[in-house]
């Protein structure tokens, strides 16, 4: 694609410092790294788009940044995007194309720096046939016009993807170019409504001061007849909004803002133009136009706000998720029948950095995070997230599997062929058959209440119209015209979404990731704190597992033979249970097929390796499954899985379990505070321990099978509690989604539960208790701001009612109203979450955060580099 | 007294063309994107001038 290949000296340098940056991305370079011109980089794709920017002159890209480019991962080849050429793919992706030229905008993710916007604008010194290009940093977006005679869109993009700007492309989602109609709209809006206005107030100061006098009737006539030409363009065309608001609330038979406000405007347009008819005055056209500027600007700042919360949340929300990846050195998983295969090397990635053709090993239960391929094991995919079908659909190898898909039944290896979208996780976990009482949710409350609200003002307005008619009519349109427009529960509106957006904000920097932001309001009112035991209060990985055979007399320290560990390992690495994943990892051995796997949650795993069946679970489950038992088994504490081969007891692990740090600490301080009571799968061993640090009061259930903690949740609700639950998310999904908040504490597995409210990283388990005490403020901030809304409304509508309070004073004291109740939602959150001991970064400093000063690095080009 | 009628008049003459710019302003784009070209102005340089893109091939 380009004119000529740049010169590569690849020549090994002699890293001596272990910790050499790639000049172009700034990854550390590994031992062998490639140099060029005396500078070091990590891979040769990085090196590649260095010669390439030097030899077009565009050196300038590492001025401006240190290490501003994006890790070239592998040459893409330009043969991947051919099918952009397409006719009908092309016209999707274009914004305008004739013979000449054609306009693409493209959502470029990698877009991060200052940096970026200038290498990107200077695309057209990297092609010919490209011309001018224009970058959208918030959006991340760039609108490219190209000429396709000389550039074909496929070529396009493997320029921006051999540069590191592969494009997100998105088919059919008409969401990319929407937001501009409506920004330029408001603007033009607001920009006729202020120009109007200013001038007619210009007009109407001589009789704000009682000049008129000075003027005669006939400057009364011209201000008002100037005055009526002016707010006419305003209230149709910067009013249009309300007026398309109200009359489809009209026909929908329903009450909403819209109404009380249009009339306000009517009642003031109309009585103006009999005021000027009549020869009377020049009429209220400088009010009726102040109130619609700053209604309109409101608005705008509503907007911006809410823009500005759901940037941050797409942009930061991610899901605290991740999957095991396969080594890509490593071999895939063997083959039937296949033995003593060394393990490919398994690494658990978080799922926002996964990249098409990762080969990924989801276990039981785990959640599909992209469209992928499938390359081994017996698919059985459970869609009933994204479908609502429960029945689990089978695939076999090759199959192209759809994301949001939970495996069930034994690890699959598959490789993605779709990249992570964040936004189709989040969509899921909002999905409607995991929310929580619709009918109490805020939305709906404030929309009930909107509906009450707008009759009652209705009806004050006609009342105060009605008792001033008689008295004085010009005091009765003034008041009837005040009370419709001061009464006004934006603010109110406003105040619930805005100290819950900021607090989510605030939690998922702690990496503690809401599922939306009414759960805060259920957070502050939890007052019973349910928790599970193994793998949220204690950890897996701090002790040892130990085998122990069991014998007639007892429990005995026993080794297991080579044949046996790789069976059970086999098996138990399909789990994704905590103490299965322990005992993987203990056992660390080579990987064989296993054959009809099952999970039993509360209860455990089979399965058949090499003709063998292998049942690895709690004692209760074994038996229940028809092992004997043999002797009398107790372990010696801690908890134990046990093991049956071919149906005859074997042994038990003895697995020993720490608590987290800090749980202590964490447990006095929610004692003080709410009713506590654990759950726990396993045997009352350890109960002495539990009760004392749980103290005497709370309850502890010992042996609880999933279903038991379902009900335990259950009976504390019936008696009136408001319960949190504490889990893993694994056998207590139940418990989790009937709880009124359900945390997931996660840690390293791709175990998604859409019926948890609250996923926490297992590291912030001890700021549990901050965490509700901030919930409980943010609740407070929100009742303020009803409280602050609701004496704005009271005060100001008896003032206007009694006729004392001009519309213009109103329509400033309507916005003003709402910008108190957004400064104190928005500041006394982002107060309380700094008890949190995390800083409250604006959006600014997220974008600033790729621009310190001290990152730049404007000395003239190091000249040794020509 | 007729000289207020100029004057209103000269004003609204000023203020219509200042409702002009603004229109034109909004409809060239300026308010899009308010953030870019902050960003841009720190890559600016006397040799690498960003309006040079243009002329290579302008836009519709």
């Amino acid at each position: 694609m380009f004119s000529h290949q740049p010169e590569v000296q690849t020549a090994t340098a002699q890293t001596a410092a272990r910790s050499v940056r790639c000049f172009h991305c700034g990854e550390n370079c590994p031992e062998h790294s490639f140099a060029l011109a005396g500078r070091s980089f990590c891979c040769f794709g990085c090196q590649i788009v260095f010669s390439l920017l030097q030899e077009n002159g565009l050196e300038q890209f590492y001025q401006l940044q240190t290490a501003p480019g994006t890790r070239i991962r592998a040459a893409s080849a330009a043969a991947k995007w051919t099918f952009l050429d397409e006719p009908t793919v092309a016209e999707k992706l274009l914004d305008y194309a004739d013979k000449t030229q054609a306009k693409i905008t493209l959502h470029l993710p990698a877009i991060h720096c200052v940096a970026c916007v200038w290498l990107l604008e200077n695309l057209f010194k990297l092609h010919p046939g490209v011309g001018h290009s224009q970058v959208n940093f918030s959006r991340r977006e760039t609108a490219i016009t190209f000429a396709p005679y000389k550039i074909k869109l496929s070529e396009l993009v493997a320029l921006l993807a051999s540069i590191g700007y592969e494009p997100e492309l998105t088919f059919g989602e008409t969401e990319k170019a929407q937001p501009s109609p409506w920004r330029k709209k408001a603007w033009l809006q607001i920009g006729v409504a202020g120009f109007a206005f200013g001038n007619i107030m210009l007009m109407s100061l001589p009789f704000y001061f009682g000049l008129d006098s000075f003027n005669g009737p006939w400057f009364k006539l011209i201000a008002g007849w100037l005055g009526l030409a002016f707010a006419l363009p305003v209230v149709t065309f910067s009013a249009a909004d309300f007026w398309r608001a109200a009359w489809l609330s009209v026909r929908q038979r329903t009450i909403t803002l819209e109404i009380p406000i249009v009339l306000g405007l009517a009642a003031i347009y109309i009585s103006s133009v009999f005021e000027v008819l009549a020869q009377r005055g020049p009429g209220y056209c400088d009010s009726l136009c102040g109130l619609i500027f700053f209604l309109l600007c409101g608005r705008l700042f509503q907007k911006k706000t809410y823009d500005r919360l759901t940037f941050d949340r797409d942009y930061k929300g991610f899901f605290p998720l991740s999957v095991v990846r396969v080594g890509r050195a490593g071999s895939p998983l063997p083959a039937d029948g296949a033995h003593g295969v060394t393990r490919p090397t398994e690494e658990s990635v978080a799922i926002s950095q996964l990249e098409i053709g990762d080969r990924l090993i989801l276990r039981n239960g785990e959640l599909l995070p992209a469209d992928a391929k499938l390359v081994s094991g017996e698919a059985c995919l459970d869609y009933s997230f994204v479908t609502g079908e429960s029945e689990p659909v089978p695939r076999v190898a090759g199959d192209h599997l759809y994301a949001g898909g939970r495996q069930v039944g034994g690890a699959i290896e598959v490789e993605t062929v779709k990249s992570v979208a964040q936004s189709y996780l989040a969509a899921l976990w909002n999905n409607e058959a995991f929310r929580k009482n619709p009918d109490h949710d805020l939305d709906s409350l404030t929309n009930r209440y909107s509906k009450r609200f707008t009759k009652l003002v209705i009806g004050i307005a006609l009342a105060a119209a009605a008792f001033w008619i008689f008295r004085d009519a010009t005091k009765a349109l003034k008041a009837f015209t005040s009370v419709l427009i001061v009464a006004c529960p934006c603010a109110l509106a406003l105040a619930a979404p805005l100290a819950h957006g900021t607090a989510q904000r605030i939690l998922a920097r702690l990496k503690i990731f809401l599922k939306n932001a009414l759960v805060i309001e259920r957070m502050a009112e939890v007052d019973t704190i349910v928790l599970d035991k193994t793998g949220t209060l204690t950890c897996a990985d701090a002790r040892s597992v130990e085998f122990n055979e069991i014998t007639e007399c007892g429990m005995r320290n026993a080794e297991l033979l080579p044949d046996e560990r790789n069976w059970i390992g086999s098996l138990a690495r399909h789990s994704t249970h905590p103490q299965s994943v322990r005992i993987a990892k203990s056992l660390s051995v080579s990987t064989l097929p296993v054959g009809n796997f099952q999970e039993t949650p509360g209860g455990g795993i089979e399965g058949e390796i090499n003709e063998h069946k292998i049942l690895l679970g709690s004692r209760a489950w074994l038996e229940k499954c028809g092992v004997a038992a043999r002797g009398d088994a107790r372990p010696t504490g801690g908890s134990s899985v046990f093991v049956a081969i071919d149906g005859a007891w074997r042994g038990a692990f003895a697995l020993e379990n720490s608590l987290r740090p800090e749980v202590e600490k964490l447990i006095a301080q929610l004692g003080g505070k709410y009713e506590l009571a654990l759950l726990s799968g396993d045997n009352e061993r350890e109960a002495a321990r539990f009760q004392k640090l749980f103290g005497e009061r709370a309850v502890l259930k010992f042996n609880q099978s999933p279903a038991d903690k379902l009900n335990f949740v259950r009976e504390l609700q019936a008696r009136g509690r408001k319960v949190m639950m504490v889990g893993d998310g694994l056998n207590d999904a139940g418990a989790l989604k009937q709880a009124e908040v359900g945390v997931a504490v996660v840690e390293q597995i791709g175990i998604f539960s859409p019926a948890s409210d609250v996923i926490l990283d297992a590291a912030e388990l001890p700021r549990l208790a901050k965490v509700l005490a901030f919930s409980r403020s943010a609740a407070r901030v929100v009742r303020a701001g009803f409280i602050i809304s609701a004496l704005y409304n009271v005060v100001g509508v008896s003032i206007a009612a009694a006729g004392l309070l001009s519309p213009i004073v109103c329509a400033i004291l309507m916005p003003l109203s709402s910008v108190t109740v957004v400064a104190v939602a928005c500041g006394t959150t982002a107060w309380f979450g700094r008890k949190l001991h995390v800083k409250e970064l604006p959006v600014a400093a997220l974008i600033q955060f790729n621009l310190q000063p001290s990152t730049f690095n404007l000395q003239p080009i190091a000249k040794e580099a020509a | 007294m007729s000289v207020i009628i100029l004057l209103i008049l000269a004003s609204l003459t000023v203020a219509l063309v200042f409702l002009a710019g603004f229109v034109w302003a909004v409809r060239s784009g300026q308010y899009e994107d308010t953030l870019t070209p902050s960003l841009r102005v720190l890559a600016e340089d006397a040799k690498n001038k960003i309006s040079d893109s243009n002329s290579t091939l302008k836009p519709k």
